[in-house]
């Protein structure tokens, strides 16, 4: 009677095979990303893997140009994210330039400004009128921010001397005695 | 003094030739500030570009003193010579790859553009293949669904008319 | 007092759902009546308990309730009223509520039907509601909870539902920070409301198709049963779109109408689908074709309405539209899972029964046609999907975050929508069963004829671009097709009823409402196209800044800026700043428009509000971007002009018309009748039997 209907066949195997992979290969995908959007900032105990800061010309370090995190083995690195843009920044940027004025001279302990999605102009403006004087460098491409998942700025990141991190701050300090004390945990 | 007088002249002369020619270079300057790119200029690179900052904003409309700088600084760079291309990689170096309105044809990225034609060809594919399978399945009672098919093949209005007609005639 | 109260009522809500959806189960394994009807009463019974927590929300967000915690964030005292119950939906918490409130006002309504001839669906289509009931409720209560109040202990604040700790007192800030500016809008009423009607009334249709599967009961009932609600919810989410395109249009300021942003394009995919499903319904009620289809593109479209929320509210998402990040993540990935894995392994398992009735026999006949029309549709689904998809997968395999934007979609789905266009204008002319090049082309060659003489007139008198006359084209073809249909089938009343023209046309149009509603939405549509293609082909934009007296030249427009003030209106917490231009054409005076900027003190954000003059022919649309405060030195004025883009907005009109028109009961029984009879005898086999 309807033999020349099409049969009454099921699903053909390849065909369910690709339903399902595909199917789970969407969920697990938005499961990762789901799980890394959860995660938030890196984490103090969290190891921080070696990057490179170009920096401005007239802020350099030690005459170079461009520093990477393991030419401060051994020391504390206090890393600052800030923009010129960023009103809380402001709140701060003088304080941080006296911390590292009073640190300045130990020789263990180094500060760097990582300045986020900024225009240079501005950004030198910026260091002029705080008159800044610890090293600083523009974050190419936000591959730093991104590695430590910043989610604004001002953001700070405390380094230990093993290059773990061991603090972080998010928003601006209120005085330069908080920088100070954080700071003051891992100077023997 | 004809000589005392000679020599003032000589030196007003040359004090008015040097106002001169400060006023003639001051001019030129003035000259070449009008090749400042206009507002539109600065749009037609802007609008390619999305903000760094902000979410799916592009960056010709974002309101935010962080954007006015940027449209400042693509200003600073037409004026400087530089091309489109030149700035787009320019922000791109700097701030990712995720201030361009469609990712760069690199890598990974080639999936994008492939990906969806492949997929769409593959699925007209498939349907045309079931539906000659159909249409094969359909030949085998030929004779009869012809003899069938000749009555429905009337053109579309007739057809129409003549179902609209035996409706009503039931109807009424 | 009052936000215990609430919760209180919430929790219960979430129980009764859940003793809802196992008593349907229990009643339908154990096929026990009883228990489905207490099933069915529970159901009904959530719709008064979520309205009240719904009330009690609206009257702590109207009565500056600031101790609890979304009140604080989404209003303030400077909000008009009605401002801030639309704050219900201003904030994840709420329009979850929100969400929760619509769901219960559809399958309650749902439940009220008369289930005489279709009890078997009735468990089914209960625990489906009530398993999406639950986790949306249970979200509410155990994540986003609405009524969190702060409270002070230890020197710290934070929101909790009771008390953190023992001594701790409730904290009440002075002020809310009051709702976003650019919600503050008349469009906050109605484009969110009408979004998330769309998206819910789509789970009654869902949940039927499942019932069917699950029953095996796979014949036209479930479709004849939802048809008309997946009308009304694809007509609530088609307006919703409009909604929001016109709002963008008119506040965001950046003179355009949709901006291909993942959070649009999630409400986008489900109206794609949605669309396909009521098309293709048609095959199967005429033909008894296209069952997997149909089966598939339902299903689709809730799961996309489903999946679209849940990317749009996790923050997976990157988009002005989407909410902040949210504790809901994964309890709401767990529920998208199970249902997407539920209704594929349900429809694999029915594949079999889901069976054709007849076949189709040419490749130009209706419903081979309508196959392509599918087959369309799912093409745009599937650059839309990648398109959002694609920038997950980069971050996640090189780390790398792009952006997918507008060149990417309008360079891939322009053929596509062609393509559509062009199928509007064939297909109601290809004859079911068997249609050759030769009678379509019998039935086509005159529109095929006027549309290309309007192509040539536009080529001398408006444009040589070839985008836009291919679109012409197109859309010529379409009108002049589909009027064409209403002109054959009244003078073919007039043949055989000797009525004259008018009554002919309404009696015509009366009888089918289904065809003609959906001829005047192909119209609709057509106009839509002509407004899009003004704008995306012709707009001129241009900008610059003048002092008072100076003007700017665009498109045949002078624009003379003549002057600005700016004042504060401490009621309402804002400062507006507005320039006045005058506008000239041709050195003929038209008007003067008022762009304006208004700065919300509270949020610290502003407000761009162009001048617009609209006509037929363009907008003219001045945006104000800038002055210098001290002095009138000058005002920086962006302007745009648009061509056509008002047909978009006469479109959906008419496309709202057409609607409601094809969604109108039939009132006459015997009208009815002939039309199923009509359907019954199309679908004999052709075949010797």
């Amino acid at each position: 009677m309807t033999e020349n209907i099409p049969q009454k066949r099921g699903v053909p195997l390849w065909a369910q095979i690709s339903i399902w992979v595909f199917l789970v290969a969407l969920l697990v995908l938005v499961g990762i990303i789901l799980g890394k959007r959860q995660q938030g900032n890196v984490q103090p105990g969290d190891k921080i893997p070696d990057f490179s800061l170009p920096l401005f010309s007239g802020y350099e370090y030690a005459g170079k140009s461009e520093v990477k995190l393991s030419d401060f083995q051994g020391k504390v690195v206090v890393l600052n994210f800030w923009a010129s843009w960023c009103k809380p920044c402001e709140q701060e940027a003088a304080e941080l330039e006296e911390a590292w004025k009073s640190y300045e001279a130990d020789g263990r302990v180094v500060f760097l400004g990582a300045d986020y999605v900024d225009t240079e102009p501005e950004a030198r403006a910026y260091l002029k009128k705080f008159g800044i004087t610890f090293s600083n460098g523009p974050d190419m491409g936000t591959k730093i921010s991104q590695m430590f998942r910043i989610s604004g700025v001002p953001e700070t990141y405390f380094i230990d001397p093993n290059g773990v991190l061991y603090y972080v701050k998010i928003g601006p300090f209120v005085s330069v005695d908080e920088i100070k004390s954080i700071v003051a945990q891992k100077l023997p | 003094m004809n000589n005392t007088f000679y020599k003032k002249s000589l030196r007003i002369t040359y004090l008015a030739l040097l106002l001169l020619a400060a006023l003639l270079v001051s001019t030129s300057i003035v000259f070449a500030q009008d090749d400042i790119p206009t507002d539109d200029d600065v749009n037609e690179v802007a609008k390619q570009l999305y903000c760094p900052v902000c979410e799916n904003t592009p960056l010709d409309v974002c309101p935010t003193e962080a954007c006015r700088q940027w449209r400042e600084l693509i200003r600073t760079q037409l004026g400087e010579g530089m091309t489109e291309q030149q700035i787009k990689d320019y922000f791109v170096a700097n701030y990712g790859a995720r201030v361009l309105s469609e990712p760069p044809r690199t890598g990974l990225n080639w999936l994008v553009y492939i990906l969806p034609p492949v997929i769409i060809l593959l699925g007209a594919f498939f349907l045309f293949r079931s539906f000659r399978e159909w249409t094969k399945a359909s030949a085998t009672a030929a004779t009869i669904s012809a003899e069938r098919s000749e009555s429905e093949s009337s053109p579309a209005k007739d057809d129409y008319v003549a179902r609209l007609e035996e409706e009503l005639k039931k109807r009424k | 007092m009052l936000a215990e109260f609430g919760f209180g009522v919430l929790v219960v809500s979430l129980v009764v759902a859940i003793y809802s959806g196992t008593a349907a189960v229990n009643g339908a394994l154990n096929k026990s009546s009883a228990m489905v009807e207490s099933a069915r009463r529970a159901m009904l019974l959530t719709f008064p308990l979520i309205s009240i927590a719904a009330g009690t929300l609206i009257y702590l967000l109207v009565n500056n309730h600031y101790e609890v915690a979304f009140v604080y964030e989404v209003t303030s005292r400077s909000m008009p009223t009605y401002l801030k119950v639309t704050a219900w939906w201003g904030g994840q918490a709420g329009s979850l509520v929100f969400w929760s409130w619509l769901l219960a006002v559809f399958t309650s309504a749902v439940t009220l039907r008369k289930w005489d001839r279709d009890i078997e669906f009735l468990p089914w289509v209960v625990l489906v509601s009530a398993v999406t009931l639950t986790f949306f409720l249970g979200m509410t209560v155990i994540f986003e909870n609405p009524f969190a109040r702060y409270w002070l202990a230890n020197g710290n604040v934070a929101p909790s539902m009771f008390s953190p700790a023992s001594g701790a007192t409730i904290f009440t800030p002075d002020d809310g920070q009051g709702l976003n500016p650019l919600l503050r809008h008349p469009g906050m009423v109605i484009h969110p409301p009408m979004l998330y009607l769309g998206f819910v009334s789509f789970v009654i249709p869902y949940a039927f198709a499942m019932a069917a599967l699950i029953t095996g009961r796979t014949d036209d009932r479930w479709i004849r049963i939802t048809r008309r609600w997946a009308l009304w919810a694809w007509l609530f989410l088609s307006f919703g779109l409009v909604l929001g395109g016109r709002w963008a249009y008119d506040v965001l300021g950046w003179g355009g109408y949709w901006g291909w942003d993942p959070v649009e394009i999630a409400a986008f995919m489900p109206w794609l689908t949605g669309t396909a499903f009521l098309h293709s319904v048609m095959i199967q009620e005429k033909r008894g074709l296209l069952k997997h289809w149909n089966m598939i593109l339902i299903i689709l479209t809730y799961a996309l309405v489903i999946f679209g929320t849940f990317l749009t509210r996790s923050g997976v998402l990157s988009s002005v539209h989407a909410f902040a990040n949210s504790p809901i993540g994964p309890f709401f990935m767990g529920f998208v899972s199970l249902t997407l894995v539920a209704s594929v392994a349900l429809v694999i398992w029915r594949w079999p029964i889901l069976r054709s009735e007849t076949e189709m026999k040419s490749m130009l006949s209706r419903e081979a046609l309508f196959l392509l029309n599918n087959l369309l549709f799912i093409s745009i689904l599937v650059v839309c999907f990648w398109g959002v998809i694609f920038p997950l997968v980069s971050e996640l395999f090189t780390g790398q975050k792009v952006t997918v934007g507008p060149p990417f979609y309008e360079r891939a789905t322009a053929p596509l929508f062609a393509g559509l266009l062009f199928l509007m204008a064939v297909a109601p002319l290809s004859a079911w069963g068997h249609s050759t090049v030769q009678t379509l082309g019998r039935a086509i060659w005159k529109s095929v004829t006027a549309a290309l003489v309007i192509v040539v007139v536009l080529f001398f008198t408006y444009t040589k671009n070839i985008v836009a006359l291919v679109g012409f084209f197109l859309v010529a073809l379409a009108l002049s097709a589909t009027i064409n249909e209403f002109w054959r089938g009244a003078r073919a009343r007039q043949k055989t009823q000797n009525e004259n023209f008018f009554t002919a046309i309404s009696r015509l149009m009366g009888r089918n409402r289904r065809r003609y509603g959906g001829y005047i939405i192909h119209i609709s549509m057509a106009l839509m196209a002509i407004g899009i293609l003004g704008i995306e082909v012709f707009q001129t934009q241009t900008q610059g800044t003048l002092a008072a007296g100076e003007s700017m030249d665009i498109s045949g427009y002078t624009v003379e800026y003549r002057e600005l003030a700016s004042w504060d209106s401490t009621g309402e917490g804002v400062n507006h700043t507005r320039a006045v231009v005058d506008v000239y054409k041709n050195g003929i005076y038209l008007g003067e428009l008022n762009p304006r900027i208004d700065y919300f003190f509270d949020s610290q954000q502003n407000m761009t509000i162009p001048g617009q003059r609209s006509t037929l022919r363009d907008d003219l649309y001045v945006l104000l971007v800038d002055w210098q405060p001290v002095s009138s030195i000058g005002a920086t004025f962006k302007i745009f002009v648009n061509p056509l883009v008002n047909w978009l907005w006469i479109g959906s009109l008419v496309f709202l018309l057409g609607v409601i028109f094809a969604a109108w009961p039939d009132n006459d029984p015997a009208e009815e009748t002939a039309r199923r009879n009509v359907s019954r005898s199309n679908r004999q086999p052709s075949a010797a039997d």
